[in-house]
């Protein structure tokens, strides 16, 4: 066996199976941390729970706030767990390792903002629903709040991992990360929770729709690049 | 396209090439000027008192520092444009291992091969059993010492099967049987027509052709 070492320059790994290890990766390493996989839905569940005690427990009054305060709820769970996308990754060094893949990186950061979706985002959008009756919400509009989750939450991981990338590599971040992210997030809130105050009296939603899965489609293209480009000069 | 040139009896054509590098940090000048190649079947040392800019001409070699200027060549073409194949066949080892604590060595290495060169997992066991971490695979490297941190960063080299090695002061945290184990894969890499580029301050003492590179006077000493 040893002899058979042969050095050699190798065309090395298909592309697809460097972007599922890495997506097993990063989900192997959340589950290994419960606190990682807990965290977003903690919050995520209290900030919720919290807003019938400070707003007032009247199913009117509640359930014209409802969807606003399950977006802007689940906008925060997705921003805390952000730090976890290259944070570590950056400190031991498994960062310079990923952007030294002859792989593109475009598919590995790819790759890791789907696994940081699974993490934070899924669960949200599955919860939604027992917060939703929580908070009032008309039975007419759940559907339209899990779908506009569905489709807003990928792209606040997406948007908010160029976030990370381009702050990974300063010393003390503070608030700068929510001054990049939120800016880039504030129109999926917008449209998302329009959409479900919309179909509340019973106006068309198919343009909301439209234009979040407008929103997906450009994050899912553009955003990983920015991200990659930023990882680079991060490390740099 | 592997091109397979394992023809020991004739001088292998440089692997890399630089030329012209000049770098500045801090306003300060690091080197200027700096030429030098790196072929197959040879080991360079990076010699150079601290702060001489050892770690940033190895960073700048793998693009993982864009502050320079000068050209790298990658067997006779500039590296930008056959980066990936240049990729293909350089690992780097860097001060941060580039090994993740809550996983396992097994589990680390695993996604080390998946980016670079596929490894079955026999592969990454005998990898790691050749750095002396038979029995570690499934123990979480947190509860590992620096010192097998640094082996199982050392075993991504027995598997992603590259022609050239970058490493960054390789031998810090080894113990004195781990700096012999090293040195003895340093030498058999180079032995089979590698190319090993490397900065320490330990005394090396390999058994194949090692020259070294001094960048306080930046000039090659044979």
């Amino acid at each position: 066996m040893n002899n058979a070492r042969e050095i050699q320059d190798i065309k090395g790994v298909s592309t697809w199976s460097a972007f599922c290890a890495t997506l097993r990766r990063d989900l192997v390493i959340a589950l290994k941390r419960r606190n990682d996989l807990l965290n977003p839905i903690m919050f995520f569940l209290i900030v919720v729970s919290l807003f019938p005690l400070g707003i007032s427990p009247d199913p009117v009054e509640l359930s014209r706030v409802s969807a606003g305060v399950v977006w802007v709820s689940a906008l925060l769970a997705s921003m805390l767990s952000l730090d976890n996308l290259y944070r570590a990754d950056y400190e031991d060094g498994s960062l310079e390792q990923l952007l030294l893949s002859p792989q593109p990186l475009y598919f590995l950061v790819l790759a890791k903002n789907i696994a940081h979706w699974l993490i934070s985002g899924l669960p949200v959008v599955i919860l939604s629903p027992l917060l939703a009756y929580m908070l009032y919400l008309p039975s007419e509009a759940y559907w339209t709040m899990v779908l506009t989750l569905l489709i807003g939450t990928p792209v606040l991981s997406l948007f908010g991992s160029i976030g990370v990338a381009l702050t990974v590599g300063l010393g003390s971040r503070g608030l700068i990360l929510a001054v990049i992210v939120l800016p880039l997030a504030t129109p999926v809130l917008i449209i998302g929770a329009k959409a479900v105050t919309d179909v509340m009296v019973g106006l068309p939603v198919g343009s909301h729709f439209a234009l979040l899965g407008a929103i997906l489609a450009l994050a899912l293209t553009m955003a990983p690049l920015a991200s990659a480009a930023a990882l680079r000069i991060s490390v740099n | 396209m592997p091109t397979s040139q394992q023809n020991p009896a004739t001088d292998p054509p440089p692997l890399i090439q630089a030329q012209a590098l000049f770098c500045e940090r801090d306003e300060r000048i690091l080197f200027s000027d700096l030429h030098f190649d790196l072929t197959g079947g040879e080991l360079v040392q990076i010699k150079g008192s601290n702060g001489s800019g050892k770690t940033s001409l190895l960073r700048i070699l793998c693009g993982l520092n864009e502050d320079f200027s000068g050209e790298i060549l990658w067997k006779g073409e500039p590296v930008a444009e056959v980066r990936e194949d240049f990729l293909a066949s350089m690992t780097y080892i860097g001060h941060r291992a580039g090994v993740n604590r809550i996983l396992t060595p097994r589990e680390n290495l695993r996604w080390s091969a998946s980016l670079q060169a596929p490894a079955d997992d026999k592969q990454i066991v005998e990898a790691l059993g050749r750095l002396g971490l038979r029995a570690y695979e499934d123990i979480p490297c947190r509860n590992l010492s620096a010192g097998q941190t640094q082996r199982v960063a050392l075993a991504r080299l027995l598997i992603s099967r590259a022609s050239v090695w970058i490493l960054d002061e390789p031998f810090t945290t080894l113990d004195v049987h781990g700096v012999k184990n090293l040195e003895n894969l340093l030498a058999e890499h180079v032995s089979a027509g590698g190319a090993v580029m490397l900065t320490t301050h330990h005394p090396l003492s390999v058994n194949c052709k090692a020259r070294a590179l001094d960048l306080d006077q930046h000039r090659i000493n044979s």
